[in-house]
């Protein structure tokens, strides 16, 4: 009697859509949970503490953020990484998808070029980082011997020393890391469109440059805005290039909000500064998000018919 | 309008030629078929018409024009895509607007061709629709529409019924030859389906392989095939062969089968003594009779399609397909005895497929 109550319990359990969806989501719930949702908690508590490293803090409300509303070098950070994001993010996405048009096209060796566009993506980028930390050596950068040899300038370029030289040369990091993603995500774009609709506009009278501007621009818009919400995020939040290039100097020039909250948290062991600089970056990603979203809002031609 | 004539046009993909030396006239207000197999050409003909693939040797001349190096855009025709080809992102107006535009032609202007093509094709209450929001039919309304608004020298179709399904073909089939007899503007038109060919045209091109097969007028082409290929392609369901030899021993022609079966030749049929040959016969010339006259056929499968009834049987081994309009019940394996219309039989050879014909 109970052996076949319990069964029927079971087989209901079994039965369930509801049920086993619920414990099918557990996984994915659990490492959400685990790795999102406690590190963004902790940090909004640790914001709001004054803890230390080494010293258990206790609840201050918002005397962090007061204090940094106060604080010049956050305001710098602010400056810089809103700049560092809308300069690289701009060139990013009009090289990018140059360079998605033109691998569009039958050219020689299509498929090892497009192999070739994505090394940048690929290669680590501490390690690039580094190399490109090299190559803006005040001493031994070899774009400044070049030039030298050339013959273009007489005195080697002081490309990380100085304030404007430092903030220039990491947006041309972050561009040439960030332009494969750009390119690639746009060329899977493009493969989408119906050669069809090219020859149909040829046949209209479109010159290539009505083609792009009428045709191909206005159907790759949706991507473009998934694309480019994406690329804003990753720069907003970038830490490795500057970090390993500049550490955020010279004088503080190109500290972002990422490397700052670091080094205020990590080397200076005030967490609940760091943690509040962090929580100080979610505004600004939310705002990108929502503008992405109304971006990305299905247009009346997307959606299917409504009769 | 204009008319358009092809000289000795041949394309190739680098070594591959895929048309060898096509040449056809077409006259001005002429609706125009090629027809043919996949893979025949047909398509690409169509695309160096319209100027999307390049010429690699002969002429082609539209209104007596060389347009061999003539970009599209100044060639005056207008083309009907397989999958439409419409712009999913404009609305149908839009999309009918859209090469008037580009020719910066002014606003009242666009608005009269629009809205004329619009009333012939019944789009007026679509026109601010996408095309994701419109059925197979309405596209195909939309792509005509696009066509039309041009009012060019040329209308080119590429396939443009086969996303279709059976029902709207038809109807649609009707719409594009009312609509040629309303505008009279030249057409060209390509298809596999040798039926839309039959039904639409007033020249078919019969192509196989690059190369024109036969051109004429469609019945002219289903009466009169050039040989066995545009024999067996023309007509629904196909022309029977079937394969013998030829006799002419005193006096009397006639064809052998095997199994002691034999006809007698087709009318003007020529060929010698001993020939292999190819014996065709459409499935509508074959008469059942009685007694000792035809030939003995076996039952296989009898399908009756409700107009007629199609009866699949065994000639000598054969297989033949015969057409009635009268209903028959033949069981399997029953012999019947067939007669097929000498007067409208076909004698082609069988190693050229060429038609013996005096």
């Amino acid at each position: 009697m109970a052996k076949s109550s319990s069964q029927s319990l079971l087989d209901r359990f079994n039965n369930s859509a509801n049920a086993l969806g619920l414990v099918f989501m557990l996984p994915a719930a659990a490492i959400l949970l685990v790795f999102l949702t406690y590190p963004l908690g902790l940090g909004l508590w640790l914001g709001l503490t004054d803890t230390k490293i080494g010293r258990p803090g206790v609840f201050i409300g918002l005397e962090n953020y007061r204090s940094l509303f106060n604080d010049s070098v956050f305001w710098l950070s602010v400056f810089n990484t809103i700049g560092y994001t809308a300069v690289a993010s701009v060139f990013k996405f009009v090289l990018g998808l140059i360079l998605a048009l033109l691998l569009n096209q039958n050219i020689a060796l299509k498929s090892f070029m497009r192999a070739i566009i994505l090394l940048p993506w690929i290669v680590p980028t501490t390690l690039s980082a580094i190399a490109f930390w090299w190559m803006y050596d005040s001493q031994f950068s070899i774009i400044s011997w070049v030039l030298v040899k050339a013959g273009l300038i007489d005195h080697y370029i002081d490309f990380l020393g100085d304030r404007w030289n430092a903030r220039i040369s990491v947006v041309v990091a972050n561009i040439w890391r960030g332009i494969p993603f750009v390119a690639i995500s746009l060329l899977a774009g493009l493969q989408t469109i119906s050669p069809s609709l090219y020859e149909a506009a040829t046949i209209d009278g479109a010159t290539p440059w009505q083609r792009f501007r009428f045709i191909t621009y206005p159907l790759l818009t949706p991507i473009i805005a998934i694309v480019m919400t994406f690329s804003v995020l990753f720069t907003f939040t970038d830490f490795q290039l500057i970090y390993v290039i500049t550490r955020g100097g010279p004088v503080n020039a190109t500290h972002l909000m990422a490397t700052l909250s670091f080094q205020r948290a990590i080397p200076g062991g005030q967490l609940a500064e760091g943690a509040a600089i962090a929580m100080a970056m979610v505004p600004f990603l939310i705002a990108a998000i929502l503008i992405s979203f109304f971006g990305l809002q299905r247009r009346a031609w997307q959606q299917g018919s409504k009769d | 309008m204009a008319s358009v004539s092809i000289e000795q046009a041949q394309k190739s993909f680098g070594r591959t030629q895929v048309i060898r030396g096509v040449s056809i006239s077409i006259d001005d207000g002429e609706f125009c078929v090629l027809v043919g197999p996949s893979g025949c050409g047909k398509s690409t003909l169509l695309r160096m018409i319209a100027g999307l693939e390049e010429i690699s040797g002969g002429q082609i001349r539209i209104g007596g024009d060389v347009v061999n190096d003539m970009p599209p855009k100044l060639r005056d025709i207008a083309m009907v895509f397989q999958n439409y080809a419409l712009y999913p992102h404009m609305t149908v107006r839009d999309n009918m607007a859209f090469s008037l535009e580009l020719a910066k032609r002014d606003r009242q202007f666009i608005e009269e061709r629009v809205s004329k093509a619009a009333d012939i094709l019944g789009l007026n209450d679509l026109l601010q629709r996408y095309p994701r929001q419109l059925s197979g039919g309405q596209r195909q309304r939309v792509a005509m529409g696009r066509a039309i608004v041009r009012d060019p020298r040329v209308f080119l179709f590429d396939e443009p019924l086969s996303n279709l399904d059976a029902n709207l073909r038809v109807q649609m089939r009707t719409e594009i030859k009312e609509l040629h007899q309303r505008l009279k503007t030249t057409s060209i038109y390509v298809t596999h389906d040798q039926i839309e060919a039959m039904t639409m045209a007033d020249k078919i091109v019969v192509m196989r392989d690059g190369v024109v097969e036969q051109i004429g007028a469609p019945l002219e082409i289903y009466d009169n095939p050039a040989n066995q290929f545009v024999a067996g392609f023309i007509g629904s369901p196909s022309m029977n062969f079937l394969p013998g030899i030829l006799r002419r021993q005193s006096g009397v022609a006639q064809v052998e089968f095997g199994e002691g079966v034999t006809l007698p030749v087709p009318r003007a049929a020529t060929g010698e003594d001993g020939q292999k040959v190819i014996y065709g016969t459409r499935p509508e010339h074959i008469d059942l009779v009685d007694g000792s006259d035809g030939v003995p056929a076996e039952v296989v499968v009898v399908e009756p399609t409700g107009a007629d009834t199609e009866v699949f049987s065994k000639i000598a081994g054969i297989e033949v397909t015969a057409v009635f309009q009268q209903r028959h019940e033949f069981k399997p394996g029953l012999v019947i005895r067939l007669r097929p219309d000498a007067n409208r039989a076909f004698l082609f050879d069988a190693a050229s497929g060429k038609r013996l014909l005096a």
